[in-house]
């Protein structure tokens, strides 16, 4: 029986597939449709309908798994949704079944029982798959939550005795504890006097993330050296008068090329042109 | 007329979420650059409060629009343990977290219209509107 089922897909595999696509194509949201090419929609699927032959012939094979995975990541790539690969597998039994009752491979009486075999088939590669590309994801987000550490606050010296902070983007609890250590332990290593965090970057500045700031600066405060908030919006600046947050103990500056002016001025050095 | 659109807070991305929702509906509905960084400014602390002191609850923003007026309304819901002392949370400095105290008295300074309503034990419901000018 099953025998039978591999070798009827692969005597009439473009046929299945071309139908596969068209349908396919009907039942998901156009969307996704729209943003992959023709070539490689009908590319994949052909990877996609040898992936579940080579099941179907040996699911111990070690080939088979490697290459699950490599579809998979390959999906994720793509940026297919689950639900679409689940329906596509979904779509794809039911073709093959339909045709196999066209060609009158099966029995009615039998039609049940190849149903349900079909069914037993597809049962544990779809866990497979929906499994392969969960861990995918997951592997994809842990990576980016390092990749997004890595550059998440830098401490920059600039010239001697002046380091720059810049932030960019969002700022959680996370990030915040990183800012201050990171700058405490560069401002001790490069023997910085002044600090500019620049905030330009920064979307959003409400009281937690103040909070964070003023209470960085006076830890930065408390190791020697004087701390600068630089980046200031105006919109920004009316929010901050508007929530009543109190920054009198900073100096600030609307742009970094101000505070870093400003450093220049704290540390006794100014920028000169050359005649 | 009025159509909402809500996003679930859990955990610290959602505030982001929320966040992006409201610059995203302050920017269609024309407000300037200025109140829609008070308008996200003033979700962030709502949707924070939420997290912080809930643990969970919603965050709704609604487009209001009022015979020749339009706005936009931030609901914030929760069941969480609810607010003791309504007066107090609304005074500059005031904080059970350690915090500047500046989230809720900030908001209604950010905001044009502010209603606040919690009960111990039952959850706390915050609406805050800006009008378009």
């Amino acid at each position: 029986m099953r025998n039978q089922i591999i070798s009827h897909i692969n005597e009439r595999k473009s046929e299945l597939i071309n139908e596969w696509v068209n349908q396919v194509k009907m039942e998901t949201d156009e969307r996704i449709v729209n943003i992959i090419s023709e070539d490689l929609f009908i590319q994949t699927s052909k990877e996609f309908v040898d992936l579940i032959l080579l099941s179907l012939s040996d699911s111990n094979n070690s080939e088979y798994s490697t290459k699950l995975e490599l579809f998979s990541e390959k999906v994720v790539r793509l940026g297919w949704p689950i639900t679409f690969v689940v329906a596509g597998l979904r779509i794809f039994v039911h073709i093959v079944f339909q045709s196999l009752v066209k060609e009158e491979v099966i029995d009615k009486q039998l039609e049940g029982d190849y149903l349900e075999m079909l069914d037993q088939w597809m049962a544990p590669l779809s866990n497979e798959i929906i499994h392969t590309y969960a861990s995918t994801w997951e592997k994809t987000v842990s990576l980016q939550k390092i990749a997004l550490q890595e550059l998440s606050a830098p401490l920059i010296p600039i010239v001697e005795h002046i380091s720059v902070m810049p932030l960019v983007g969002t700022i959680d609890t996370e990030r915040a504890r990183q800012i201050m250590e990171n700058l405490l332990e560069g401002v001790v290593r490069h023997r910085a006097e002044v600090v500019l965090i620049d905030i330009t970057g920064v979307p959003v500045v409400d009281t937690m993330v103040a909070h964070h700031i003023i209470q960085a600066a006076e830890a930065v405060r408390l190791v020697g050296a004087r701390c600068m908030l630089v980046g200031i919006r105006p919109e920004i600046a009316q929010t901050i008068v508007n929530l009543g947050i109190n920054l009198n103990k900073f100096i600030t500056t609307s742009t970094l090329r101000k505070g870093m002016e400003r450093a220049l001025e704290m540390t006794n050095r100014k920028i000169v042109e050359l005649e | 007329m009025e159509i909402q659109s809500c996003v679930t807070i859990l955990n610290e991305w959602d505030i982001v979420a929320a966040r992006q929702l409201g610059r995203n509906v302050a920017k269609e509905l024309g407000f300037g650059t200025v109140d829609q960084a008070r308008i996200t400014t003033a979700i962030s602390e709502l949707a924070r409060n939420i997290y912080l002191y809930a643990g969970q609850g919603q965050l709704c923003i609604e487009r209001l629009h009022e015979q020749s007026k339009t706005g936009l309304r931030i609901i914030a819901l929760d069941k969480g343990p609810g607010i003791a002392d309504i007066r107090k949370v609304m005074e500059d400095g005031f904080s059970t977290s350690g915090g500047l105290g500046a989230g809720l008295p900030g908001v209604r300074r950010l905001m044009d219209d502010f209603k606040i309503d919690s009960n111990p034990g039952e959850g706390t419901d915050i609406r805050a509107i800006k009008w378009l000018r």
